[in-house]
C-alpha cells in the first residue's frame, strides 16, 4: 500500500527517559524561581529590562514545555506546524491590538 | 498510452482496527493539535483584553497598587497575592510533570521494574492521580484567592479589571476543571482494567490538553501577576 | 482513448427507492453519520434559510421602494436587517458552503468519510437547533435588532434591555460550536484520510480551498467567542468590558468583532471560489491554469486575511499610522484575490468551452466578484473609505461579492453537483432562464446602490426623505428584487421537480475530472469499493499524451437494473447510525439557549439550563464509550 512514509513507528523512537522528564522540570522550577525574584528585586523590577526579560523568560518556559512535555521535538513535524501557524497568527494579532490601543509604541517621530 | 491516473488498490478488508491514514498519525492527535491552535486564539483574545485594559479602571481595588475610594475614605490594599499564585503556579508546574510521568508510564509498560523507584516510575494509575489531585490543589488556590478578593472589595463586576481578571482566570480554572474530570476517568479505566501501551494515544491526548492549560498559565502568571 | 484503470464491478445506476441505497426512512435520516447525507441535510435546511433570509430582504426593499414609506416600524426595520444579515451569514451562505464541504470533500480525496462521523453530524443538528432558535424570535417580534455586527455598547442592556440581543449572543454562540467542530472535523480529514498518492498538490481545488476555510474557521470563531462572551458577561452577570461609565473602550467589540469579521468573509468567498474552480476547468476541457499558483494565493489570502480587519473601522479615529498600516495589507490581499481572477480567465482562454446552468453561474461568479472587488479596492483607501463607509455604496460592494460571488458559486456548485447527490439531472433550460434573470435582478437590485451610496444615502435607515436624489434608485432596487425572486422561483421549481422525476444521471455526466466522478450517482455509503492509488491531478482525465479530453456523457449507457453492492456484500466496515449526537446538539441547544430565560423567570432559566447540560453530558458519555463501528 503505496503511502507517505509511516513515521507512526518513528515517533517515539527519540521518546525522552523519565529523568529527562525530572531535569525539564527541574530547569523550570529554576526559572519560575528567577521570575518569581525578579518581582520582589527592586532594582530589576523597576527597570526597563524588566518587561523583556520577564516576557523572555516565559517564553522560554513555553517553548520547553511544548517541546519537551508536549513531544513537539520528538513527533511528526506536522504537529509543529500545526501548531506554530496559529500560535504566529494569535502572536501577531495581540501585538496588533496592543498597538491599536496604544498600550505599546514605537517612537517614528510622525506627530499626529 | 499513458498510464492511467486511476487504480485500485486494496479490498476493502483491511480496514480493521488500523484505517488507512496519509500521514500515519492517528486523527484524534491531529484534532486535538488543531483545537490547541484554535484555543491559542481564545485565551490570546482574553489576555489581550486584560492587557487593553490594564491602568483603565475608573475605580479600585486594582492588582498591585493600593487605593482609596474618594466616596468613602474606605482603603483597599494591592489585591493581587504573589506568594499564593507563586505557589499555586509551582503546583501547576508539578502537576504537568506528573502528567508527562503518566504517559511515560502508559508507553513503557514493557519494562520489567524491580526497584521500588522504577516501581514508582511505571505506576501509572498514581501519576493520573497525582495529576488530578494537584488540579485540584492548583483551583483550590483559585478559588481561595477569589473569594479573597471578593472579601477584599473586589466581585467581579466592580471594575474593568475585575471583568477582564475574572473572565481570564475563570476561563482558565474552567478548563483545568474539564482537565481534572479526564484525568479521573483515564486513572478510574486505569485502575478497573490497566490502560495499555497500545491506548497510550487516550493518555497523551489528555496530557497534550494539559500541558497546554499549564502553558497558558506560565503566560497569565507573568503578564497578570508579576508585570505591574 | 484513456481508459480508467479496472472499475470494480458497481453497476453506476443507484437503487431507484432509496437515496444512496443503504437505508430509508425519517430515522434514518435522523440518525445518519454519512456525510453524504449530512450534506443533503445541510443543503435542504440552508436553501430554506437562504428563502427566509431572502424574505427578510423583500419586506425590506418594499419598505424603501419609495421615500417616507410606513410598512415596517423603525424596530421592525432593525429586526429585519439584522436577521437578514444574520440568517444570510450564519445560516445560508456558510451553511450551503458546509453541503458541499460535507458531500464533496471525503470523495474527493477518496476517502470513506470524514475523521469524525458522528461529530459531523452533530455539527449539523446544533446548526439546525441554533438556526431555528436564532430565527423564532421574529415572529414574537423579539428578533436581534443590533444589526448581524452587534456592535457594543448599543447591543448592551444599557441600551437594548430587551430580550432580543440575548437570542442573538446565544445563538452566535450555539451556531460557532457547530462551525468549529466542523473545522477540526474536516482539517483531520484532509490531513489524514486522503487516498493512496492523494498527495496535497493533487487535491481538487474545492478540497484545497476548504482546507484553508477551516483553518480561518478555527482561529477566527474563538475570537468572536470572546467577545460574545464578554457581551453576554455583561448583559447577565454585569461586568463592565462593554460599559462606557467603568472606562470601557468603545472600539473594543469592533476590533474582536472584525478580526473574526474579516476571515469569516473569506470563509464566505472561498467554497465558491473552490467551486468555480472545480467547473471551469470541466466545461472549457482544459485543466485549471495555474494550479499550485492558486493554491498558494487561496493561502496567502487566508493567512493575510488576519491582518486586515481595521479596514472595516477606517472611520473611527485610529489614527494615521493604524490607517496607514491595514490600508496596505488591504491593497495588498487584493493581489492573490485577482491572481484567481487571471486564473480562471486563462483556464477559459482557448479552451473548448460548453455552456450548462453551472458553467453560466460560475462565469457570472468571475464578473460579480470582479465588480465586487473593484469597489472593494476602492475602500482599501481610508480617504476614499470616509465617503463610502456607512453608505449604501458599501452594501453595493458586499452584496456583488457576497450575492455576484458566494451564491453565484454555490449556484454553480448544485448545478454541477446535483447529478452526483441525486442521481439526478436538473433541468438545463429552467437553470439558464434562472441564471439570466437572476444576473438581471442582481444588478438592477444592487448596481444602483453605488450610486444612492456615493449620493450620501446613509446605510440601516427604515425610511428616508425624497428628492436627495435616491428616489430612482431605491426603485429600481426593489424591482430587481422583484426580479430575483422570480428567478429563484425558477430555481427552487427546477430543483424540486428534478428530484422528483429529473432524468437520470450517471456517473459523469459532464466529463468531469476528479474522483467523485469516478463512482455511482448517488454514490452507495461506503463511497469506494475500492480505495483508489491516485497518480495525478485529474485522475478521470488522460492530460498527459494530448489526447482529445471530451467523453461521451453517461447517461442512459450504463445498466439500470444492477444493484449496487452494499458495504456489507464488500465487507467494508461503516459507521453504524446514532441518535447520540442528536441528543447531544439538543441538550447543547436547550442549555445554551435557555440562558435567555434568566431575564424572564429564575426559577425556569434553572431548569431549562440544568435540563440541557444533563442532556449533554449523558449524551456525551454515551457517545464516547460507544465504538464508532458495528462489531465486524
Amino acid at each position: 500500500m503505496a503511502h507517505e512514509p509511516d513515521a507512526a513507528h518513528d515517533e517515539h523512537a527519540h521518546h525522552p527517559t523519565a529523568k529527562t522528564y525530572l531535569w525539564t522540570a527541574l530547569f523550570l522550577t529554576i526559572v519560575t524561581i528567577v521570575e518569581i525574584s525578579a518581582y520582589y528585586i527592586k532594582p530589576w523590577e523597576q527597570s526597563a529590562i524588566y518587561v523583556p526579560s520577564m516576557i523572555f523568560m516565559s517564553a522560554v518556559k513555553f517553548g520547553v514545555v511544548c517541546a519537551v512535555y508536549m513531544h513537539l521535538k520528538y513527533d511528526h513535524k506536522l504537529f509543529r506546524n500545526l501548531f506554530v501557524g496559529p500560535l504566529m497568527i494569535a502572536l501577531v494579532t495581540c501585538v496588533g491590538l496592543l498597538f491599536l490601543f496604544g498600550k505599546v509604541g514605537i517612537n517614528l517621530g510622525i506627530t499626529g | 498510452m499513458s498510464a492511467t491516473a486511476l487504480e485500485p488498490t486494496t479490498t476493502g478488508h483491511a480496514e480493521h482496527g488500523h484505517h488507512h491514514t496519509s500521514t500515519g498519525l492517528d486523527n484524534r492527535k491531529i484534532a486535538i493539535w488543531a483545537f490547541i491552535g484554535s484555543e491559542c486564539m481564545l485565551f490570546v483574545s482574553l489576555i489581550s483584553t486584560y492587557l487593553i485594559y490594564k491602568g483603565k479602571s475608573r475605580v479600585g481595588p486594582y492588582p498591585h497598587e493600593a487605593w482609596t475610594d474618594p466616596a468613602t475614605g474606605e482603603t483597599f490594599k494591592a489585591i493581587l497575592n504573589i506568594p499564593v499564585t507563586s505557589f499555586s503556579t509551582f503546583v501547576l508546574l508539578m502537576s504537568s510533570l506528573a502528567m508527562v510521568l503518566a504517559h511515560n508510564a502508559v508507553v513503557n509498560r514493557h519494562v520489567k521494574r524491580t526497584t521500588f523507584f522504577s516501581r514508582l516510575e511505571g505506576n501509572s494509575f498514581f501519576w493520573l492521580v497525582s495529576t488530578a489531585l494537584l488540579g485540584i490543589v492548583f483551583l483550590m488556590c483559585q478559588a481561595y484567592e477569589f473569594t479573597a478578593f471578593v472579601n477584599e472589595g473586589l466581585g467581579l463586576t466592580t471594575n474593568l479589571f475585575s471583568s477582564s481578571f475574572f473572565v481570564l482566570t475563570g476561563f482558565h480554572g474552567a478548563h483545568v476543571t474539564a482537565g481534572v474530570l479526564w484525568l479521573f476517568t483515564l486513572a478510574s479505566i486505569d485502575k478497573k482494567r490497566g490502560l495499555r501501551t497500545d491506548e497510550a494515544l487516550n493518555v497523551d491526548l489528555c496530557a497534550l490538553y494539559w500541558h497546554f492549560v499549564d502553558v497558558v498559565w506560565i503566560a497569565i502568571f507573568v503578564l497578570l501577576y508579576l508585570i505591574k | 482513448m484513456a481508459t480508467t484503470a479496472a472499475q470494480p464491478t458497481y453497476a453506476p445506476a443507484a437503487s431507484t427507492s432509496s437515496y444512496s441505497g443503504e437505508k430509508t426512512g425519517v430515522w434514518s435520516w435522523i440518525t445518519t453519520t454519512d456525510h453524504k447525507r449530512i450534506g443533503v441535510l445541510y443543503l435542504f435546511t440552508s436553501l430554506f434559510f437562504f428563502i427566509f433570509g431572502g424574505l427578510e430582504a423583500a419586506v425590506i426593499r418594499a419598505q424603501l421602494a419609495a421615500p417616507n414609506q410606513t410598512l415596517v416600524s423603525a424596530e421592525l426595520y432593525n429586526q429585519l436587517f439584522t436577521m437578514h444579515g444574520t440568517t444570510m451569514v450564519f445560516l445560508a451562505i456558510m451553511p450551503l458552503s458546509a453541503a458541499f464541504f460535507n458531500f464533496l470533500i471525503p470523495l474527493q480525496i477518496g476517502a470513506r468519510d470524514v475523521a469524525f462521523p458522528r461529530l459531523n453530524a452533530f455539527s449539523y443538528w446544533v446548526y439546525l437547533f441554533g438556526g431555528i432558535f436564532i430565527t423564532l424570535p421574529i415572529f414574537a417580534g423579539i428578533a436581534p435588532n443590533g444589526g448581524w455586527f452587534g456592535y457594543a455598547p448599543i447591543t448592551t442592556m444599557a441600551y437594548n434591555p430587551g430580550l432580543n440581543i440575548d437570542f442573538w449572543v446565544l445563538g452566535l454562540q450555539i451556531l460557532g460550536i457547530s462551525s468549529l467542530a466542523a473545522g477540526f472535523n474536516f482539517i483531520t480529514t484532509i490531513i489524514n484520510m486522503r487516498a493512496p498518492g492523494m498527495h496535497l498538490m493533487r487535491m481538487p481545488m474545492f478540497t484545497w480551498m476548504s482546507f484553508v476555510v477551516q483553518f480561518l474557521v478555527v482561529l477566527a470563531f474563538p475570537v468572536i467567542t470572546v467577545a460574545l462572551v464578554f457581551l453576554q458577561f455583561d448583559r447577565f452577570f454585569g461586568t463592565n468590558f462593554y460599559t462606557l461609565t467603568a472606562g470601557a473602550d468603545p472600539l473594543l467589540w469592533q476590533h474582536l468583532f472584525w478580526i473574526f469579521g474579516h476571515p469569516e468573509v473569506y470563509i464566505l468567498i472561498l467554497p465558491a471560489f473552490g467551486l468555480v474552480s472545480e467547473v471551469l476547468p470541466t466545461f472549457s476541457r482544459k485543466p485549471l491554469f495555474g494550479y499550485a499558483v492558486m493554491v498558494y494565493s487561496g493561502i496567502l489570502i487566508g493567512f493575510l486575511g488576519f491582518g486586515v480587519w481595521a479596514h472595516h473601522m477606517f472611520s473611527v479615529g485610529m489614527g494615521p499610522i493604524a490607517d496607514t498600516v491595514f490600508s496596505l495589507t488591504t491593497l495588498l490581499i487584493a493581489i492573490p484575490t485577482g491572481v484567481k481572477i487571471f486564473n480562471w480567465m486563462s483556464t477559459m482562454w482557448g479552451g473548448k468551452l460548453q455552456f450548462t446552468a453551472s458553467m453560466c453561474f460560475a462565469v457570472g461568479l468571475v464578473a460579480m466578484f470582479t465588480i465586487g472587488g473593484l469597489s472593494g479596492v476602492t475602500h482599501a483607501s481610508p480617504p476614499t473609505d470616509l465617503q463610502q463607509t456607512d453608505t449604501y455604496y458599501v452594501v453595493a460592494h458586499f452584496h456583488y461579492v457576497l450575492f455576484g460571488g458566494s451564491i453565484m458559486g454555490i449556484f454553480a456548485g448544485i448545478y454541477h453537483y446535483f447529478p452526483k447527490m441525486f442521481g439526478k439531472m436538473m433541468n438545463e433550460t429552467l437553470g439558464k432562464w434562472h441564471f439570466w434573470i437572476n444576473m438581471i435582478g442582481m444588478n438592477l437590485t444592487f448596481g444602483p446602490m453605488h450610486l444612492s451610496g456615493l449620493l450620501g444615502m446613509p446605510r440601516r435607515i427604515y425610511t428616508y426623505d425624497a428628492n436627495q436624489g435616491w428616489d430612482l434608485f431605491n426603485m429600481m432596487s426593489t424591482v430587481g428584487t422583484g426580479i430575483i425572486i422570480v428567478a429563484t422561483l425558477i430555481f427552487l421549481y427546477n430543483f424540486f421537480t428534478s428530484l422528483k422525476s429529473g432524468p437520470r444521471a450517471g456517473r459523469d455526466p459532464w466529463g468531469a475530472s476528479t474522483l467523485e466522478w469516478s463512482i455511482p450517482s448517488p454514490p452507495p455509503e461506503y463511497n469506494f469499493a475500492v480505495l483508489p492509488n491516485v497518480t495525478s491531478r485529474y485522475p478521470l482525465w488522460d492530460v498527459t499524451d494530448g489526447h482529445d479530453l471530451s467523453r461521451e456523457h453517461h447517461e442512459g449507457h450504463e445498466n439500470r437494473d444492477d444493484k449496487v453492492p452494499t458495504a456489507r456484500e464488500l465487507g467494508i466496515p461503516m459507521p453504524s447510525n446514532t441518535f447520540k449526537p442528536v441528543m447531544a446538539a439538543l441538550g447543547l441547544c436547550i442549555m445554551l439557549g435557555g440562558m435567555t430565560l434568566k431575564h424572564v423567570n429564575f426559577y425556569a432559566f434553572f431548569i431549562v439550563v440544568s435540563g440541557g447540560a444533563a442532556t449533554l453530558v449523558i449524551s456525551l458519555y454515551a457517545w464516547l464509550t460507544t465504538p464508532l463501528e458495528e462489531s465486524h
